[in-house]
Parts: C-alpha cells; sequence; structure tokens
C-alpha cells in the first residue's frame, strides 16, 4: 500500500469519524450554558470546608486527590523509563562533554546569554518556590511550581557549563529527591488512614482564615511534595538528554 | 440558573460581546497554530512553531478563566517540552554524520 | 458561538492525525501527538465555561460568585503534565531507536520489524 493510497483512505476514514464526533460535540449542551450540578457544589462548598481559596489546587489535591497521586506516579515512572531507556548501548562510552557536530559551526557561548541567564537563576528559583507553596491561595500549584524550579537548574547549564549542571545536581541525589517526594504523597494519605479517617482526607489543622499560607491542611503539604517531585523529575529527564547529547558516543572516535 | 439564562454578577466587568469575540478570535488563532504546526515539516522549525503554539493555547485558557491550567502550560509547553525536543534532535543530529 | 468551540476541537484533533499518518520523521511525528493532546484541553475548559462567570478562585471575591467549573480544570491541569511525560519517554525511544537503526523514517524503520 503506498503512501499516497494510505492518505485516501484517512481522508475517507477521517470524514467519517469527523461527522460522528461532531454530531456527538453538537449534542452537548452549548458553549456558555453549563448545566451540570458538580461545578456549583464545589464552588459553594469548598472554601467553608477546606479554608482553601484556591478551589481548583482544592478540587486537585483533597477532593481527588487520588487522581493527583497516579499522575505524580505517571511523572515518577515517566523519568525513571527515559533514564532506563537511554542507558548505554554496548559499544558506547562516555567522552568530554563538548560538542562535536561537524556540519555547524558552534559559536561560543556569549557573554550577554551567560550574564542574562546567570541573573535569571535567582527569580526564578523564588518564583518556583512561591507557586509550589501557595497553592490553597492563588492560581499556583505543585506542578507548575516544580516546573519552573526545574528550569531553574537548565539556566544554571546555559550560564555555565554541562559539568555545573552536573554538579548541582548529581543523579544520586536527583533521584532521592525524586522518591522522597512522591513518596511523601502517598504516605501523608496513610497518615490519614492513622488517624481514623479515609485515605488522603485532610486531618491537619485547618487554619483560621481562609487564604492564609498556612490555611488547608495538608493541601499546601502536599502540593509541596509535588512542587519537589516534579521538579526533580524534570532535572533527571533533562540531564538524561543532555548527557546522551554531549557526553555519549559511539565507538572510536 | 435554567440553561437560557445569562449569570451576571458585579465581578463581571468585562462586557459579554467583548468577552465572546476575544474568544472566537484566540479560538481562530489557536486553529491556525494548530494547522501550522503540523505543516511545518522541518523538525526544528516546528520545534518553535510548537512554542508559539503553547504561547497561544496559554492565551486560549486565560480566556476561558482557568489560570491554573495557563500556568502550567506555559511551563510545560512553551518551555520544557521544546527544551525536550530541541535535545533530542541535536543528538539525532550528531548521529547522522 | 454555541458550538464554534467545539468545531475547532474537531479540527485540532484532525489536523494532528493527517500529521501523524502522513509524517516522515519520527520526531515530526511526536510533535503532531502534542497537537492532538491539545484539543482534549480545549474540549474540558470549553465543556466548564459559564458565560459571564469569573476563574474559580475567592481570594479576593466573596464566595458565591458564579464561577467556572474548577473540576475540568483540574483534569486538565492532570492532562497537560501527563502529556510532558509522554513526550519525554517517546522521545527517549525515538533516540535509541535512530542510534540502532540509524534512520528516522517510519517507512523504514517499519521494515526492522521482528
Amino acid at each position: 500500500m503506498t503512501s499516497p493510497q494510505r492518505r485516501w483512505i484517512f481522508l475517507v476514514a477521517a470524514a467519517g469519524m469527523l461527522a460522528f464526533y461532531l454530531w456527538g460535540l453538537i449534542g452537548l449542551p452549548g458553549f456558555g450554558h453549563y448545566p451540570g450540578p458538580y461545578g456549583d457544589i464545589i464552588n459553594a462548598v469548598a472554601v467553608g470546608q477546606t479554608h482553601a481559596t484556591g478551589v481548583v489546587s482544592a478540587v486537585n489535591f483533597e477532593y481527588r486527590g487520588f487522581d493527583t497521586l497516579g499522575e505524580e506516579f505517571i511523572l515518577f515512572t515517566a523519568a525513571t523509563g527515559v533514564a532506563t531507556v537511554l542507558r548505554h548501548l554496548r559499544e558506547e562510552r562516555d567522552t568530554a562533554a563538548e560538542d562535536e557536530s561537524s556540519d555547524r559551526q558552534v559559536p561560543v557561548t556569549s557573554d550577554a546569554v551567560r550574564m542574562v541567564t546567570l541573573a535569571f537563576i535567582g527569580p526564578t528559583l523564588v518564583v518556583g518556590w512561591y507557586l509550589a507553596t501557595h497553592a490553597q491561595t492563588s492560581p499556583s500549584g505543585g506542578f507548575q511550581g516544580g516546573v519552573v524550579l526545574a528550569t531553574a537548574f537548565v539556566l544554571v547549564y546555559l550560564a555555565g557549563q554541562f559539568i555545573v549542571f552536573k554538579r548541582l545536581s548529581p543523579v544520586d541525589l536527583t533521584d532521592a529527591v525524586d522518591a522522597i517526594g512522591a513518596g511523601s504523597f502517598a504516605v501523608i494519605g496513610l497518615a490519614a488512614l492513622g488517624t481514623g479517617a479515609a485515605y488522603l482526607a485532610n486531618f491537619l489543622p485547618l487554619g483560621s482564615s481562609p487564604g492564609a499560607v498556612n490555611s488547608a491542611g495538608t493541601i499546601a503539604l502536599i502540593s509541596f511534595c509535588v512542587g519537589i517531585e516534579v521538579a526533580a523529575a524534570f532535572v533527571l529527564i533533562a540531564g538524561e538528554l543532555l548527557e546522551q547529547t554531549l557526553i555519549i558516543r559511539e565507538g572510536d572516535r | 440558573m435554567t440553561a437560557g439564562a445569562l449569570v451576571i454578577s458585579p465581578y463581571t466587568v468585562t462586557p459579554l460581546w467583548l468577552m465572546a469575540a476575544l474568544q472566537v478570535s484566540v479560538l481562530i488563532l489557536v486553529a491556525a497554530g494548530a494547522t501550522a504546526v503540523v505543516l511545518a515539516r522541518n523538525p526544528t522549525r516546528q520545534v518553535i512553531m510548537v512554542s508559539i503554539y503553547g504561547v497561544l493555547l496559554a492565551l486560549l485558557f486565560m480566556v476561558f478563566q482557568a489560570p491554573d491550567v495557563t500556568l502550567s502550560e506555559l511551563t510545560v509547553g512553551a518551555v520544557a517540552l521544546p527544551l525536550l525536543l530541541l535535545l533530542a534532535l541535536a543528538k539525532v543530529r550528531r548521529n547522522e554524520e | 458561538m454555541h458550538v464554534f468551540p467545539f468545531v475547532v476541537v474537531a479540527w485540532i484533533l484532525t489536523v494532528g492525525l493527517y500529521g501523524i499518518i502522513t509524517s516522515r520523521h519520527l520526531i515530526h511525528q511526536i510533535v503532531c501527538l502534542i497537537v492532538v493532546q491539545s484539543s482534549t484541553y480545549v474540549l474540558l475548559l470549553g465543556v466548564g465555561y459559564k458565560t459571564g462567570a469569573v476563574a474559580p478562585y475567592f481570594y479576593d471575591i466573596p464566595p458565591n460568585t458564579p464561577a467556572v467549573d474548577p473540576v475540568v480544570q483540574a483534569l486538565a491541569l492532570t492532562d497537560v503534565v501527563v502529556e510532558a511525560a509522554v513526550t519525554a519517554l517517546l522521545l527517549a525511544f525515538a533516540v535509541q531507536a535512530h542510534k540502532r537503526f540509524g534512520t528516522l523514517d517510519p517507512e523504514e524503520l517499519r521494515q526492522f520489524q521482528g
């Protein structure tokens, strides 16, 4: 079956699928006419029950905390999978971290890039920390904060050399931080079992005023653990790919 | 609240027609961005296009009143994913010599 | 305006699928998969939107202001992170496939099955 044939078969099948898909989508209540009860119920009770003013984070870490636990383990497994798939093949060896592509003139990293990225490392760390610890008050959360924290490490690589990045995030330490973040989420759930409530119930003191940083019980704690876990997972993945690009060479070059 | 009633509160400061116009225009931009990402055959150019598409999606989520999803899409779709893609492309290009 | 966001969702899905099927480069296929996944975010947020409502964050507005649905926003948040994880793993597979077989063309890679 040649490629143009495959293209025509796809167009016919796509027309049929599109017809059914649009028929189903147009059967939904129109855009803006939200009918369902759950959104209104959660908006009405969330602030009173959890003292968290960020209702999306309350849904993520308390009302549907089990889904977040599963998603965090997806990220953990992806980091492990990338490290396993990108292991050394039989004929590869590590060399010095130089960019040896012969088809492009790789310029030396300019001073402007180095200075700007160096200046941005501090603010990025602060912003990432803020996002990871304020999940219950404003549009922040563990995931966003974690990815921003991981970006700070990549800025370290851009501002310096690969070896600095490797020294600031050794694989064993990052692995340990990743595991601690993922494990503490599960342990907090088990601790809720220890107090006689359901798994992942909110058992810490809820705080006096909704929206303060120390309010909302386990939501703040879980969000912080998720933040460091996501940061460690992304640093691991980026480190693996950087190592592939810069260090691992094939054969006897 | 019946299905046909408009919901207006004292905190809705943007006029409804302006909100609808914003949403329609950003939706059109997102559809055009998706087409441009697919039609860019060179992988390096496609990575730049996917970064722009991530920013357009973040704009769409902002207009749909979802700031948390905006933050996630900005950090993941416009920074982390193009970084991983560029690293993989650099490795593949090195292997091709 | 009642159905326009859903039409855009169907368009993005079809365009992404077309990109996956007619692609000649493995990394181009992975990026088209990102486009397909992004259509689900727009669908989720489009379903939860309420005309004239605000974002569900009650830090500075009273807690009974009409707000959009927060549950679909939590689902879309999970979706974005899962997309990043899946793409990272697929990229690792693509890099190893290129090392082992020397090519990133899906047509030529099909001959190496088994």
